[in-house]
Formats: structure tokens, C-alpha cells, sequence
């Protein structure tokens, strides 16, 4: 799960580490309100979406009267902005986060991310602050320094202050950098992070170090012991398709095609959105609706996939385990009756009691269609997708 | 011989008692796993399916000698299950449960290096189906009769797809000697490496499919020790071709963060490893049967 930048801030202060003063606004008179408060002769007017690459985009804007401030908080509010991580639609900016003016002396780069391959939480830096770190790894690998921790004993101060003398930072600085690379450590540890960076993180003209941008991911499996987490999530932020699926239990992603798929399992249905493209089609969506594909679900997957106004064929494949084939094929039937589903729908059912599956279907007197493996499922779907968008042409 | 399991295997159910411990235990029973017991704390001295309860790992390994364990423990509480497990001497453990925390498989990894690599155990998963030795034992979840004895080892981070491929090799009349899940999260147990170690030196098992997927480094691994350390030949399926970048597709691991974890990067490092590929996932069983045949000949 992905928050946005005043909530990471606002998190990471709370294990020490220095943020700029700034505040929360929904409309040009609170982002003007809110400058006065923070007081000044220069703000920053940065919109909150889940997205980097703002800066470029426009979305952060620097300003310097109260004026200047309503311009920019007009000009952003409701506005979707795209940047080069938002993808093509890009995302809402719905809330603006208003802060004092820095006075920027040096910028570095921190990150702390879980590694697959060494099986630890590592602590990345670099001098080349502001930069993105492909950038960093394309131009300069060899700024890029790395710290691995050790889960059985934390991160440990001789860890942080590597890091800050490896940055060529002043003897006077390195206790005030050991403490908020620390910072960021514990609360990666104690609210189950997978990714906290800052970028940049900056030595002020005035010798202070501060977290000028953060961004925080956390992992879906830990929400459960972290309600304060969960309570930070912003809808508005993410695909609509997806958050009605979510609401409901299925693993569903949207997708660009116009065949919805139905799947059990996410590796199969990962392959099966492969197979679909090996076949000369698009899927719509991935869609794992898990272990138990009771009718319920298969119902409920049919309705998530079907808000997608492109749908034009459904393909379900489920290689039934634990459930049997005759009980999925009772759910598909039910699902298109109660529905009214008007796309042609392409089954593939296989394992336990695919016959008595396959009769259901065959004898429901409805449209459907069975395939027997799964290319031939999915060149069924490619060919109904293809035929009913001729239709409706 | 097959890897890990086979039916003189003694092995433990935790959380033997819940309500999918259960149904999956009568399956494995079913099947005729050697299952000499389960653990639910609290329940201990009760009776569960004919079989005896204990309260801990320790005193069920104590007690019946058994060798290998199944972790139906619920999320909050697996990694607690894991670390007992590995504590009590168990030496093979497969964990089905799904939605693990990260944080709490990197405490599992770390806690299981306290042990001397021969007294280590070997943990295959979370999030997985479980292993199979077809005909011998199951320790899963996966519907047992599609899966036909033979002499192919699968390693797979997905269920349904390794489903998928013992259909496929099923039909073309090849069978599997084991085949071992090895879960879609980020941090997981075993590895394709440490597994393909294994069917390396496994006398019943001629030829390997691995069936991995987008994200993580561990396919890459496998194809470098196929490379250098395999005389068996290795075929392999990557799902995700068409996943775009930066979305987790279903599982927590399923997502492509940075180079080399694409599936068209993972093919072609595969691919240079000397490792056949299958194209697509229906030609999984084809591919697999090709290259059997060239050993024959």
C-alpha cells in the first residue's frame, strides 16, 4: 500500500527525523491560510498524489506571496496530473500539501528497501540527491552506497554513520544524519515498510538536516497489526476497477485489452493472460479470485470484471483442486443468468470432475462456450472478442 | 527415492485442528501420507482423525520421530510456526499459508541460520501448494490424482499453474517424482537453486521443469546452477510476459522492481544458461517430452 508524501513525513517525524514545517489543504483559501500559519517569504505548493517524477510534471510549484500560492493551489486542485510513473491517464490531485521554503545547501539520496536477494532490509545512499535511483545507478553506480542490517540485531549507529562519512559529510553534521537515517530504519522495522525513500534528504544552508521529500510503501500481509496504516489508504488514488475488487477479496489489476479474464490462481492467471497475447488478443484485467471459487465468487469476479466498459469476451479458466469443476460450472451458470451478461463468455474448466463441469455447461441452454485446454481457451476468446467488437462496430 | 518425501516419511500437521488443517489432513491421510500426527497448542493429549494431538513441535517429533511438517497456521501466527518447526528438529517443512508479513520471513530466515547447514531445516514456500512425490506421500494441497509417478521433477511458485503442467505431462504419458512449490512471496524458503540441487543428485529423476514467474532474483539463480552444476537437462516457463512494470500481479513477489526480473529478461538469461524454454504455458508437457526423448535416443 502506497501513502502519499505529508503522511510519510508525518510518520517518519515521529521517529526523529527532521521534516520542513508545512501543513494540509484542500482549497486555495486553506493553502493561503496555511502559508500564513507556517509564516515566511517563501512555499512550496506541492500536490499529493501516489506518484514521483511531481517536480517535472509540474506539481511542485514554488511561490513566494499569497497570490502566487492561490494561483498554484487553483491551478493544481482537480487537475490529473501525469508524470512519468502516473502512466498515461495519470492521477487526481485532490489535496495539496503546503510547506516552508528550504534554503538548500547539498542533497543525497536515501533509501531503505526489503531485498529479495540478500533477505534483509538494505540502506542505499548516494551525494547525487534528487536524481531517481535508476538515474543514480545508470550515471554514477559507484556513488551508491549500501548498508545491509542484520534482523536479528536492528540497525546499529556504526551502520548510519558509515553511510554519513561515505556522503562526505561534515564531522559537526554526522550525529544529526546518524539520527535520521535511524529514524527512517525504525520506522521501516516498526510499521512493516517494503520501501522507505527519501529524495532528497538535505544539509541546509543553516546546517540542518531535513527530509525534504518522502515516500513510503507498506506491505499488504502486515495491515492486519497496522489499523494506523490502513487507515491512511486513498482511494481516490487508485484504479476504480481495482478498489471495487479489493473491497470485495479478489486480487484483480486493470489492464488495457477487452478481454476480462476469470482465473483461479496467479501464476495461471498470469499465464493466462500470456496465452491470450500469444493468441492475438488483449486481456483486460488479471483476476485471481483464490482457493475457494465457491459460485459466490465467481459471481462477484463476473461483476468486477464486467464494470470494465471495454469487456469484450470473458474468459474464466479454473483448473479446480479442492473444488470441483461441476460447482464452478454452477457458478459460472448462476453468474451469467443473474447478470445478463451479453459478451460472449469462453470456459475452460480442468481437474477435479471436469466432466460433470463441462455437462452443466454445455446443457445451461445458455451461450457459452467450453474449451478443452488452455490455448484453446484463450484462441476461443481472442476469436469472440474479435467478433463481437466487429458487431459492435 | 523422489526428494523430501516419500511414503516412509513421518509427517506433522500444524494446526492440525482448524478447519482447513483438517480438510487438508483427511486428503493427505486419503492419499496414504504417512501422517503420524498434529500440532494445535492447547489440544495436546485430544485425538484428531485417529491421529494424536500434540501441544508442540518438540513433543510431536519426541513422541512419533516425525521428519516432516505442514504449516496451516494462519498469518499472524505462521512465522511463530515455521521457527518452531525448525527448532524441534523437523527437517523438511512446507508452509501453505498465505500472507505471511516480509518482516516476519526475514526473522524466519535469519532464525533458521542457527543451525548448521546438516541440521538445517528446508522450508519450501509460504504461499505455496505444498510438495508431492506422486504415488508415495502428499504434503499439500493439490488435487493428488492428476498427478501420475514418473521420473520428471517440478519446482513451481505457482498451485494451479504446477497443476497445470502435471495435467500436461500427465497426457503425454510422463510422470513427476516431485514436485515442490516453492511460494509466490518475496522471502520465501527454498529457492529453484537449492531445489534443483536437489534433483541433481536424485536417481529417480531425469529431467527438471521449473515454472517461475516475474519479480525476484531466484530464477536467475536456478539458471546459473543449471549452467554450472547440472548434468539433467532443465526446462523451463516464465508467466507475466505481458505484465507491465511495477504491478504485483496476484502474488506479493509477482512484481517487477528491477533489470533481470521481467519474464522476457529471465527467459533470455535462462535461455544463455542452456535451459529450454517453453514458449507459452501449453507447451509446458511438449517441451518437457522433447527433451525426455533426446535422452532416450
Amino acid at each position: 500500500m502506497d501513502i502519499h508524501e505529508y503522511q510519510a513525513k508525518e510518520l517518519l517525524a515521529k521517529f526523529g527525523v527532521p521534516i520542513p514545517r508545512g501543513g494540509l489543504a484542500y482549497s486555495p483559501e486553506q493553502a493561503t491560510y496555511r502559508a500564513n500559519e507556517i509564516g515566511g517569504s517563501v512555499w512550496v505548493v506541492k500536490a499529493q498524489i501516489h506518484a514521483g517524477a511531481r517536480g517535472k510534471a509540474g506539481g511542485v510549484k514554488i511561490c513566494r506571496s499569497d497570490e502566487e500560492i492561490w494561483g498554484a493551489a487553483d491551478a493544481l486542485l482537480g487537475k490529473k496530473l501525469v508524470t512519468t510513473q502516473t502512466g498515461p491517464q495519470g492521477k487526481l490531485v485532490s489535496r495539496l500539501y503546503i510547506e516552508e521554503g528550504t534554503n538548500i545547501d547539498k542533497e543525497f539520496y536515501l533509501s531503505l528497501v526489503m531485498d529479495r536477494a540478500k533477505e534483509r532490509i538494505v540502506v542505499c545512499a548516494s551525494a547525487a540527491g534528487g536524481m531517481d535511483i535508476e538515474e543514480i545507478t545508470e550515471q554514477d553506480p559507484n556513488s551508491l552506497l549500501e548498508v545491509v542490517v542484520d534482523p536479528a540485531v536492528g540497525m546499529q549507529g556504526f551502520q548510519a554513520r558509515e553511510i554519513a562519512f561515505g556522503l562526505g559529510i561534515e564531522p559537526e553534521l554526522v550525529n544529526k544524519f546518524e539520527r535520521t537515517i535511524l529514524g527512517c530504519y525504525r520506522a521501516f522495522r516498526d510499521l512493516d515498510a517494503t520501501m522507505v525513500e527519501v529524495n532528497p534528504l538535505v544539509i541546509t544552508k543553516e546546517g540542518a538536516v531535513v527530509a525534504l521529500d518522502a515516500k513510503m510503501s507498506f506491505d499488504d500481509n502486515a495491515l492486519f497489526r497496522r489499523p494506523q496504516i490502513s487507515e491512511l489508504r486513498d482511494k481516490s488514488q487508485e484504479d476504480t476497477r481495482e478498489t471495487y475488487a479489493s473491497d470485495r477479496g479478489l486480487s484483480y489489476v486493470g489492464l488495457e485489452g477487452d478481454i476480462g479474464c476469470i482465473v483461479n490462481g496467479a501464476g495461471l492467471a498470469m499465464a493466462t493472460l500470456d496465452m491470450i497475447k500469444y493468441a492475438g488478443g488483449e486481456p483486460a484485467n488479471f483476476l485471481d479470485i483464490g482457493g475457494g471459487a465457491s459460485p459466490e465468487r465467481v459471481q462477484k469476479s463476473f461483476r468486477a470484471v464486467l464494470r470494465d466498459a471495454n469487456i469484450k469476451a470473458v474468459l474464466v479458466n479454473v483448473f479446480a483442486g479442492i473444488n470441483r469443476c461441476d460447482w464452478v460450472a454452477k457458478g459460472v451458470v448462476l453468474a451469467v443468468k443473474e447478470l445478463d451478461i451479453k459478451v460472449p463468455v469462453v470456459v475452460r474448466l480442468a481437474g477435479t470432475n471436469v466432466e460433470e463441469g463441462r455437462k452443466i455447461i454445455d446443457e445451461s441452454g445458455l451461450t457459452l462456450q467450453t474449451a478443452e485446454s488452455l490455448r484453446d481457451a484463450a484462441e476461443k476468446a481472442v476469436a469472440a472478442a474479435k467478433q463481437s467488437a466487429a458487431e459492435a462496430a | 527415492m523422489a526428494i523430501f518425501i516419500n511414503e516412509n516419511t513421518k509427517i506433522l500437521i500444524q494446526g492440525f485442528t482448524g478447519r482447513i488443517g483438517t480438510f487438508h489432513a483427511q486428503e493427505m491421510i486419503d492419499y496414504g501420507t504417512n501422517v503420524v500426527g498434529g500440532v494445535t497448542p492447547g489440544k495436546g493429549g485430544t485425538e484428531h482423525l485417529g491421529r494424536p494431538v500434540f501441544n508442540t513441535v518438540k513433543g510431536a517429533v519426541a513422541e512419533t520421530g516425525a521428519e516432516a511438517s505442514i504449516v496451516f497456521v494462519p498469518p499472524p501466527f505462521a512465522a511463530d510456526a515455521i521457527m518452531e518447526a525448525a527448532d524441534a528438529g523437523i527437517k523438511y517443512c512446507t508452509c501453505i499459508t498465505d500472507g505471511i508479513p516480509a518482516q516476519d520471513m526475514i526473522r524466519v530466515k535469519r532464525y533458521m541460520r542457527r543451525y548448521k547447514k546438516d541440521q538445517r531445516m528446508r522450508l519450501a514456500g509460504p504461499n505455496c501448494a505444498g510438495t508431492i512425490s506422486p504415488g508415495r506421500a502428499m504434503l499439500g494441497i493439490m488435487p493428488g490424482h492428476i498427478y501420475e509417478r514418473g521420473r520428471i521433477g517440478v519446482i513451481g511458485r505457482s498451485g494451479t499453474l504446477g497443476y497445470e503442467a502435471a495435467e500436461q505431462l500427465k497426457a503425454l504419458g510422463l510422470g513427476i517424482s516431485t514436485s515442490v512449490g516453492i511460494g509466490g512471496d518475496p522471502i520465501n524458503g527454498a529457492s529453484f537453486r537449492d531445489i534443483l540441487e536437489e534433483f541433481e543428485k536424485d536417481p529417480d529423476t531425469d529431467a527438471v521443469l521449473m515454472i517461475g514467474e516475474i519479480g525476484g532474483p531466484q530464477e536467475a539463480e536456478g539458471a546459473e546452477f543449471a549452467r554450472d552444476h547440472m548434468s539433467k537437462p532443465v526446462v523451463a516457463y516464465i508467466a507475466g510476459l505481458s505484465a507491465p512494470k511495477g504491478r504485483r500481479m496476484g502474488h506479493a513477489g509477482a512484481i517487477v522492481t528491477s533489470f533481470g526480473e521481467s519474464a522476457a529478461e529471465k527467459v533470455e538469461i535462462l535461455q544463455a544458461a542452456g535451459v529450454t524454454i517453453s514458449p507459452t504455458p501449453s507447451e509446458m508437457g511438449s517441451t518437457v517430452a522433447g527433451v525426455v526423448s533426446k535422452l532416450a535416443a
